[in-house]
């Protein structure tokens, strides 16, 4: 069943068009998350779903009821918002409640939700004080509280993280995924943070400027890249990109400064056709040393410039041309100038076509 | 290493132990009397005589009798205390008719002022809300509209308020007036909300539309608890402009309702009899009274207020 449903979802802010007709499905207890660059639509997006927008045109579902002209608290909607926007004036006990006093539930109910929402999210002993008394982890879980104790069917979180540092943003990533696990709520979660992505997502869309790209499985998402753009955006360090020609035929390869790389063993969608192309393959996708030397495609490079990041080592390095950047283990003894034997699996590649820009 | 930093200091020739102990450190001194402190607050100074002066004038004539007054000397601080002027301004002064001295007007500006306070500010508050969160087809044109209201000149405003007033027959009346200063008030009691409001995060607002509160909900439990300094400073500037107005006063209201500043000025001025310096004296400051004190007990507030809403305006 679904849960949330978009339909031709389009708004404009005057002559600006931010969403173009936009669809999406969203199943029941899915998690579903909105990743994009700054700017594309995804907040504008959830501002929609919850009704805090006016859209031009489209229709959105939620719960199979259309709720396009609805009131944001009729639609069965809680959100979490980036800057926390809880009630500076009033107590976590009163941001968590006024929801509830606005809808007029009964005193002895709104007691019993408060608290067993406290518990969920452990901040039974930060009850009594105001948010400026909180720090911002805290502030954070009052106010995703404030969308738990509303029992809706959907949440919408925007951003969430984004204003902690980086070890809370770790922590509470972790109670996101475990309270989605224990409530199989629907949850839209809009951020541009990757690994948020990939870790908390059934689906993962990923937008640009108000359109979605790919809407799949981080694993498809990941590997299987529609276009350049999606393989660009995702991943970090970013996919290397070389420049070059496909041979298409019985034995395709991709060529390019005089290499060839053999795509034979490349999972194309379609027969593969000649003409301009571009190939993209992770740097976590290539191997070094004596482990190379089993790979279908190897190289030598020179070394340009090593990056120590703790777990591994990123070096850059130039391949007859194109800049070229693979992941090694951290504990790596490869210095600058050195010359080392590299190789990779093409069928893990990706690639594209120049004009397109689409995946082969 | 070791031998690099101890070529160093050798080449460079200073004892880096005696430089640590002998060169600045600390709280850098200060000198009281330096030529800047001198001159600063010398300025200070006599920018304060010039306006402290003019009151202690005030204050010691309205102590004295007027045999002392005629001496001649306005800075001699009086030989012989009296109150009498002060109980004359406040009780039996005569201004035309009446001769109960400034006490009428001082409840008449009472009158005028609390209702047109409250009202305008009421009304102001919930049109800056309004301007500010709930984007509202016209809202721009409405706000343009009360913006270029803010710049035109009263004088061009009067008669055809006075038509107004008398149409509705409440020409001469207290209720007029209150009219007349709420109306007035209105454009830069409403740019003043609106712009605070503004500066609340709209995330606040969307999270209370989430939670169900609509219009009324939202001003009454979310902004009206944030907003108590830029209240602060509202009130403040509609008492002091409303008790200190004297055109409006003079123009919408008939002896009986006359403000206290009307009536002062008609104690001050009236040609008959001898001038009572000592009584004027205490009329002007027994009017000047209710500013003063909005004054000093909220000063610090409004400050603040004022400062808040330069901030984040
Ligand atoms: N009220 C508005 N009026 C006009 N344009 C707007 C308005 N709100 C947003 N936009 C534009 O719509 C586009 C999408 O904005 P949106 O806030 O949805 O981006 P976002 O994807 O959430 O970005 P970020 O990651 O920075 O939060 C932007 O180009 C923005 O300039
Ligand atoms: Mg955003």
């Amino acid at each position: 069943m679904t849960s949330v449903s978009i339909r031709d979802l389009s708004l404009k802010f005057g002559a600006l068009e931010v969403l173009k007709s936009l669809s999406i499905d969203i199943e029941d207890g899915e998690f579903l998350v909105l990743l994009g660059p700054s700017g594309c639509g995804k907040s504008t997006l959830l501002n929609c779903i919850a009704g805090l927008l006016d859209i031009s045109g489209g229709q959105i579902f939620i719960k199979g009821r259309n709720v396009t002209w609805e009131e944001p608290k009729d639609r069965g909607i809680g959100m979490v918002f980036q800057s926390y926007a809880l009630y500076p004036q009033m107590t976590v006990k009163g941001n968590l409640s006024f929801g509830l006093k606005t809808a007029r539930v009964p005193r002895d109910e709104i007691a019993r939700k408060v608290a067993r929402t406290a518990e969920v999210l452990q901040i039974e002993p930060l009850l009594d004080r105001k948010p400026s008394q909180l720090s911002g982890g805290q502030r954070q879980r009052v106010a995703i509280g404030r969308a738990l104790v509303r029992d809706v069917d959907v949440f919408l979180f925007d951003e969430p993280l984004s204003n902690l540092d980086a070890k809370l943003r770790a922590e509470l990533r972790v109670e996101i995924k475990r309270l989605h696990q224990k409530l199989r709520n629907t949850m839209i979660y809009v951020t541009h943070d990757q690994i948020e992505a990939l870790t908390l997502a059934d689906r993962i869309a990923v937008m640009r400027s108000g359109a979605i790209q790919q809407l799949d499985t981080p694993h498809e998402i990941y590997n299987r890249p529609v276009n350049l753009y999606v393989a660009g955006f995702m991943g970090s360090p970013g996919m290397n990109f070389i420049s070059g020609e496909i041979d298409g035929g019985d034995s395709p390869a991709f060529r390019f400064a005089g290499q060839s790389i053999d795509l034979s063993t490349y999972p194309a969608s379609a027969p593969i056709k000649s003409g301009p192309g571009i190939f993209g393959i992770r740097p976590e996708h290539i191997v070094s040393g004596d482990a190379a030397s089993v790979e279908p495609y190897q190289a030598t490079v020179e070394i340009d410039v090593v990056e120590p990041m703790g777990a591994d080592t990123l070096v850059w390095a130039m391949l007859d041309g194109s800049e070229f950047r693979f992941r090694v283990d951290g504990q790596t003894g490869m210095r600058v100038g050195d010359h080392v034997r590299i190789g990779f699996d093409p069928a893990r590649a990706s690639v594209f076509d120049t004009a397109t820009e689409l995946r082969l | 290493m070791a031998d690099v930093q101890t070529l160093n200091t050798v080449a460079v020739g200073i004892d880096p132990v005696a430089d640590r102990l002998s060169g600045p450190q600390g709280a850098r001194p200060k000198r009281v009397l330096s030529r800047r402190n001198i001159f600063l607050y010398g300025t200070l100074i006599f920018v304060a005589a010039y306006y402290l002066v003019p009151l202690y004038v005030m204050i010691v004539t309205s102590l004295k009798g007027m045999p002392e007054i005629r001496l001649g000397n306005i800075f001699s601080p009086p030989v012989e205390i009296t109150f009498e002027p002060w109980v004359k301004a406040w009780a039996t002064a005569c201004t035309g008719l009446n001769c109960d001295g400034l006490s009428r007007g001082f409840w008449n500006s009472v009158r005028i002022t609390v209702p047109s306070v409250i009202f305008s500010i009421a009304v102001a508050s919930v049109n800056g809300y309004a301007l500010a969160n709930w984007r509202f087809k016209g809202a721009n044109t409405f706000f343009t509209i009360l913006i270029v209201g803010a710049f035109i000149p009263y004088q061009v405003m009067i008669y055809p308020i006075v038509i107004l007033l008398r149409e509705i027959g409440l020409y001469g009346t207290l209720w007029g007036l209150v009219i007349v200063h709420s109306i007035f008030g209105m454009p830069i009691l409403t740019l003043l909300f609106r712009n605070y409001f503004t500066s609340v995060p709209e995330e606040l607002f969307k999270a209370a539309r989430v939670d169900g509160a609509g219009f009324w909900a939202i001003y009454f439990k979310i902004m009206l608890p944030m907003a108590l300094p830029i209240f602060v400073v509202a009130i403040i500037l509609q008492i002091t402009g409303i008790w200190n107005d004297f055109l409006f006063g003079v123009i919408y209201t008939k002896p009986d309702t006359y403000p206290m500043t009307v009536q002062l000025n008609n104690i001050v001025n009236s040609v008959q009899g001898v001038k009572e310096y000592n009584v004027n004296m205490a009329a002007t400051i027994l009017t000047g009274l209710v500013p003063l004190l909005v004054y000093f007990v909220s000063g610090k507030l409004f400050v603040r207020g004022i400062a808040a809403g330069a901030v984040k305006g």
